[in-house]
């Protein structure tokens, strides 16, 4: 890696060998659980493949929350916008091409994520919170009154994706759209470990521990916040139509405010402020809402909350962020 | 005109509180300037005002002639005010190294980059590490700010400062919070300040206001009511009854 050839001290460039190491095992962990579940679960691809959708819901509610610091109770409206326009775009313009489909909701995605930032960024604290739940309402109330391409309450049916690279046709038991998710999964991945990792995002960290600070640096706070809204955009919207892909129907759940609150109760359970976190916070949940609400349909959300406040009392920085918490001083102890 | 940094009439009011009154000041490339009055005064408002932190009532502000008192806090930075402030404003995640190269990074108009990481860019690296090893904080490059002493975090803001190449400086109380044992670094750091940058350095402690400043600004409730040298200002009985006497006696330390 180029990283080797950097001609200062030695303790910074064993700093630009940990990162990518830990890219790689980031990478092969999400291989290692994506072949693991296929092999264990055969009969579950279609929840694993929601789970991978959700994923991207929640890390891109990350980049905004867990990165930028900003509050917000309506992400999924960039998760739906993406969900829709693929869909859309499918049974409205014959746009059927999967790969096509997910372009057509990144960019969607990107464009619900320019909108709600450009209005919930004008608040502050509660106020901000306030107006991004006013947004998912609006975008839920837009696409039930936009009923001729959206299918209203009755949700949009009748998408059908054409093969994958006209090669991988979309079959009954989910497998071609589980390794397509898993493939658009670890791409992003590796894209968002170095989004993170770079000046801007660096930028937003700062931003989320002190603007006032980072506008005395010269940057603008509200600028880059509204970039990684757009990005997070991007990264919402290709889970949006990834799960209209793969389920071939989409639902005026995925604009729901129930969406966008679940996706920050599994960001909170997994470590806000971490891809890895993000990822374990949605398996964690959506298995744990799988599991029990099969067990015990009437008593789940009660275990659910139970489970919640265990980890915001006991692990606040969330399962990820405690686990790493203890792994670093486990090895301080055993040097 | 030879001004690089000049403030003409500035007025601020919280409610009816007159908190800066007509308030005018210029400085020169090069300056050494200290502004000092009693608690309460305003100096800390005054930089706020400056700096576009808070909305003046009326006046302005130029930079090399040029009115900035429009521009939002980041346009003045990027015009060259920088400022540093009283109570530590620094990011607690966050090490030295990356707040340094962050300032640096913002400076050369990089830190919107999506893609690298600072580590692997060698001209920011050189400036990194000569920055923070100019104010002894090397050895900490990489330990969180959180981590770190409240006297190492004033240092810190002082190393910002620098990555970020002003042309004019205001540091609000420096040595705040720091114990007097440690002062010196403080004063160090100072010294190694670039020449023909103009500093502003609001100050309590008058030993350290007569080793640094070549001049003096006396601010008591919101008014300039001294502009002068260090040598003078304690001989001026204005500023005695401003503060009462209570440093009066201070210049025997001079
Ligand atoms: N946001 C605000 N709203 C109302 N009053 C304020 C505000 N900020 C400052 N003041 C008042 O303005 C006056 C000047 O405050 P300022 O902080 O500028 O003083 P200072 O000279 O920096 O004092 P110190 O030496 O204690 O730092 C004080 O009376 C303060 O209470
Ligand atoms: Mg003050």
């Amino acid at each position: 890696m180029s990283a080797t050839g950097i001609s200062t001290s030695a303790a910074p460039a064993v700093r630009t060998g940990r990162p990518w190491q830990r890219d790689l095992i980031g990478v092969a962990v999400i291989l290692l659980a994506s072949i693991g579940g296929y092999v264990l679960f055969p009969d579950n691809l279609a929840l694993l493949t929601r789970i991978i959708a959700i994923m991207f819901l929640v890390l891109s509610l990350d980049l905004v929350t867990g990165y930028c610091g900003v509050a917000t109770l309506g992400h999924a409206a960039l998760f739906g916008a993406g969900a829709y326009a693929a869909g859309i775009a499918a049974v409205t313009f014959g746009i059927t091409e999967p790969l096509s489909m997910i372009a057509i909701g990144a960019i969607a995605g990107a464009a619900a994520g320019l909108v709600s930032g450009v209005v919930i960024l004008r608040g502050h604290g509660l106020a901000q919170l306030v107006l991004s739940i006013a947004v998912i309402h609006l975008f839920h109330e837009a696409a039930n009154k936009a009923s001729a391409y959206t299918g209203g309450s009755d949700g949009l049916s009748g998408i059908a994706p054409d093969p994958l690279l006209g090669l991988f046709a979309f079959d009954l038991w989910g497998r071609t759209a589980y390794i397509f998710g898993i493939v658009l999964l670890i791409a992003a991945f590796v894209l968002l470990r170095i989004l993170v990792r770079s000046p801007f995002g660096m930028l937003c960290r700062g931003i989320r521990q002190d603007p006032v600070r980072v506008s005395a640096m010269g940057a603008s706070v509200k600028a880059s916040l509204i970039r990684m809204y757009v990005i997070s955009g991007v990264v919402a919207g290709i889970g949006g139509a990834l799960n209209a892909v793969s389920t071939q129907v989409v639902g005026l759940d995925s604009l729901s405010f129930t969406n966008s609150a679940e996706a920050l109760v599994m960001l909170v359970l997994g470590g806000a402020g971490s891809l890895f976190g993000a990822l374990a916070g949605t398996v964690v949940f959506m298995w744990f809402e799988h599991v029990v609400s099969a067990a015990n349909p009437f008593h789940w959300l009660t275990i659910v909350g139970a489970l919640l406040i265990a980890v915001v009392l006991f692990a606040p920085k969330g399962l990820y962020g405690t686990a790493a918490d203890l792994a670093r001083r486990f090895a301080r102890s055993n040097p | 005109m030879s001004a690089v940094f000049a403030v003409e009439r500035l007025k601020k009011s919280f409610g009816g509180l007159d908190v800066t009154r007509d308030v005018s000041l210029s400085m020169a490339r090069g300056d050494r300037l200290a502004l000092i009055g009693p608690n309460g005064a305003g100096k800390t408002t005054f930089v706020n005002l400056v700096t576009g932190h808070l909305q003046a009532s009326s006046g302005r502000v130029l930079m090399d002639g040029e009115d900035i008192s429009r521009f939002s806090p980041m346009r003045r930075v990027r015009a060259g005010l920088v400022r540093s402030f009283q109570v530590t404003r620094l990011f607690p995640e966050m090490t030295p190294g990356e707040h340094v190269a962050l300032a640096i990074l913002q400076r050369e108009g990089k830190s919107g980059r999506m893609a690298g990481n600072f580590h692997a860019m060698p001209q920011v690296m050189r400036e990194m590490n000569g920055i923070l090893d100019t104010l002894s904080l090397g050895a900490l490059a990489s330990v969180p700010v959180g981590a770190i002493a409240y006297g190492q975090q004033r240092l810190l803001e002082i190393a910002l400062a620098m990555a970020l190449r002003p042309k004019v400086l205001l540091l609000d109380e420096p040595a705040a919070g720091v114990p007097h044992s440690d002062t010196f670094l403080i004063e160090n750091a100072l010294a190694q300040l670039p020449d023909d940058l103009a500093v502003l350095m609001i100050e309590h402690d008058m030993d350290l206001v007569f080793r640094f400043a070549k001049r003096v600004v006396v601010l008591a409730a919101g008014a300039v009511i001294f502009d002068g040298s260090p040598r003078d200002v304690t001989k001026d009985a204005r500023v005695r009854e401003a503060y009462l006497g209570s440093y009066a006696h201070a210049g025997s330390a001079a």
